[in-house]
């Protein structure tokens, strides 16, 4: 291979223009080099403009739950758990959701079905979030208000998690939304994951006299289980980060509160709802940082997703 | 004998377990994509009676009085856009040139891999965030060239990766034909871009859809104005911002332009995303 190489590039480097494939290439790489000083700058920047609240509040910005611009004092913590909490939602509505989808389409559905039913789920995938938000705010809030909060404050009232006046807006309707925006999304990618299972293994399953649902649950879901926690990863970042889908429907108060009714705020959302009004260096500053710790939250599970993503080309050769 | 009874009684069982399941299964989807059907159609049915004439013709009125439209916005949005596309993608090409041309084993081909990775899911806010820091303290002002950079910046990872993927399905004898009949590097490349042209445009297409979407990165670049876009360099008026700052208004008037607003962003998307895989289709083929 490499000696093939070599061989073709050696009329290459006699070439009578010498000058224009290293401009090519080193226009190309050039392109290439701005992303790593792109990265660089985003967490240079990021660092930088948060530096004032950096200096005033140290490390203890991650765990204070103070948020008050009139008196200058910030904490993260409100936002770094309404961002846990609202994901965390999300996920756990999502992750099953999306599973049981791509089952249907790749193993129930006759081809008739599944082929328009999934080219609509990957379009419904490109919808931006802020059509999330518009109906969030304006269809499903009111129906969370008026039928869900009371039907779960009815019945599962004794937890501390279902208490509190039914306003529809809040960290559980940001969640629901959150998890229909993913939704597609997730199950799009399980999809293309459980289509690569190899029809041989499936049918040795049926082979064997296996019921459709068994060879579902033991054969496909066992096999494409590592590239579908894949596809549950590439969720997790997209939800985590989600402004205007969450921005809408979450009410926007920095405040920890056991109940999921609370209004509450993620780092994305108290971004976008506060970012543009405020004026002192100090609570931009502490925006700012907010923005850094999002940051480094998407890092760690994009690298999370890189190396797991990495494993799993190395053990199964090809796949996801 | 009675090895083979207990045998038929478990298939019964399991035969059952599996029809239990498989209308479970078929039900759940039909719920998970029904929910997502009707959120579309609740849009379409909101939306269209804002979709007038005056909405595509004429600018907003002051807050509160009834009719305008929004075709400021709309002109803003096509201008924010188009600018992003004209920065993003020629210089997102090149990177994925270098990816999958020259960069294939190198040890800046591997860096560069994970910036890539690690722009794509970096969330679209904290571009924002970025840009606000780069370009509007320092000229101190909002401006049509922050956003339009930021919208660049969420392009370039896309069209970096898919130029990358694409080329890298192009052959290597074709290239290598090119470069035996004396042809220099760059010219091989570009009959391996004809080749891959498909799924190229494909990648373009998909990530015009997913800017022209956003809102987030341009909440403190671009922001939002009820004038007609003159220069790039003040803020913008552009269809998204303007939902969010409608929809959270409290007039009535606002919210169904918010509506009218968000229908014609999903139908651009939609149509976009569309047109996206009737290219991809062509590649296949």
């Amino acid at each position: 291979m490499t000696g093939r190489r070599a061989t073709v590039a050696a009329p290459d480097r006699r070439h009578p223009r010498s000058w224009e494939d290293p401009l090519f290439r080193g226009l190309a790489a050039a392109a290439a080099g701005f992303f790593l000083l792109l990265t660089g700058a985003i967490l240079l920047e990021l660092t930088r403009g948060s530096s004032l609240s950096l200096a005033k509040f140290g490390p203890s910005f991650l765990w204070s739950s103070a948020w008050n611009p009139v008196t200058g004092d910030f904490g993260a913590l409100s936002s770094i758990a309404g961002t846990l909490i609202s994901t965390a939602i999300a996920m756990a509505l999502a992750v099953p959701l999306s599973l049981v989808i791509a089952l249907f389409l790749v193993e129930l559905a006759p081809p008739a079905v599944s082929k328009p039913v999934g080219a609509a789920i990957e379009l419904l995938a490109a919808v931006p979030s802020i059509i999330y938000g518009m109906w969030g705010l304006f269809v499903f809030a009111p129906l969370m208000s008026d039928h869900v909060q009371p039907f779960l404050s009815d019945h599962l009232g004794f937890l501390p998690l279902f208490q509190g006046p039914p306003m529809g807006i809040g960290m559980l309707t940001a969640g629901i939304i959150l998890a229909l925006m993913i939704l597609p999304f997730i199950t799009s990618v399980m999809r293309d994951v459980l289509r690569m299972v190899p029809p041989v293994v499936k049918e040795a399953g049926y082979g064997m006299g296996s019921t459709v649902w068994e060879v579902a649950r033991q054969v496909t879901v066992r096999y494409g289980a590592r590239g579908m926690a894949g596809a549950c990863l590439l969720g997790l970042g997209r939800a985590v980060g989600e402004t205007m889908a969450v921005t809408f429907v979450i009410g926007n108060n920095h405040r920890v509160s056991a109940s999921l009714f609370d209004a509450g705020n993620t780092i994305a959302s108290a971004l976008a709802n506060e970012f543009a009004e405020a004026a002192d260096p100090l609570y931009l500053s502490a925006l700012v940082e907010l923005g850094l710790v999002l940051f480094l939250i998407t890092f760690a599970i994009q690298g999370l997703t890189h190396a797991w993503i990495r494993r799993l080309e190395r053990s199964a050769g090809r796949g996801l | 004998m009675q090895e083979a009874g207990m045998r038929r009684r478990h298939a019964r069982g399991r035969k059952a377990a599996d029809l239990a399941m498989r209308v479970a299964a078929s039900l759940a989807a039909l719920l998970g994509i029904g929910v997502l059907v009707l959120i579309l159609a609740e849009v379409a049915r909101r939306g269209a009676p804002a979709l007038g004439l005056a909405f595509f013709t004429s600018l907003p009125g002051p807050p509160g009085t009834e009719g305008g439209g929004l075709a400021n916005a709309i002109l803003g949005t096509l201008a924010l856009t188009a600018t992003a596309t004209a920065v993003g993608v020629p210089l997102g090409m090149l990177a994925g040139v270098y990816l999958s041309e020259f960069g294939r084993d190198t040890r800046l081909g591997a860096a560069v891999r994970f910036c890539v990775n690690v722009l794509m899911g970096l969330p679209s806010i904290l571009v924002g965030l970025f840009v606000w820091t780069v370009l509007v303290v320092p000229f101190r002002s909002f401006s049509g060239y922050a956003g339009a950079v930021a919208l660049a910046l969420i392009m370039l990872p896309v069209v970096a990766r898919t130029t990358e993927d694409m080329l890298a399905l192009v052959p290597h004898a074709l290239r290598e034909g090119a470069l035996a009949v004396g042809a220099p590097r760059w010219r091989a490349t570009l009959i391996a871009f004809k080749a891959a042209r498909g799924g190229l445009i494909t990648g373009v297409l998909l990530a015009v859809a997913r800017v022209s979407g956003e809102t987030a990165p341009l909440l403190f670049t671009a922001l939002n104005s009820p004038f007609w876009p003159r220069s790039m360099s003040e803020p913008v008026a552009n269809l998204t911002v303007t939902v969010f700052q409608y929809a959270m208004s409290p007039y009535a008037d606002w919210q169904a332009k918010a509506w009218g607003a968000s229908l014609l962003i999903m139908a651009a998307v939609l149509t976009t995303s569309l047109l996206a895989r009737t290219f991809a289709r062509e590649r296949t083929r």
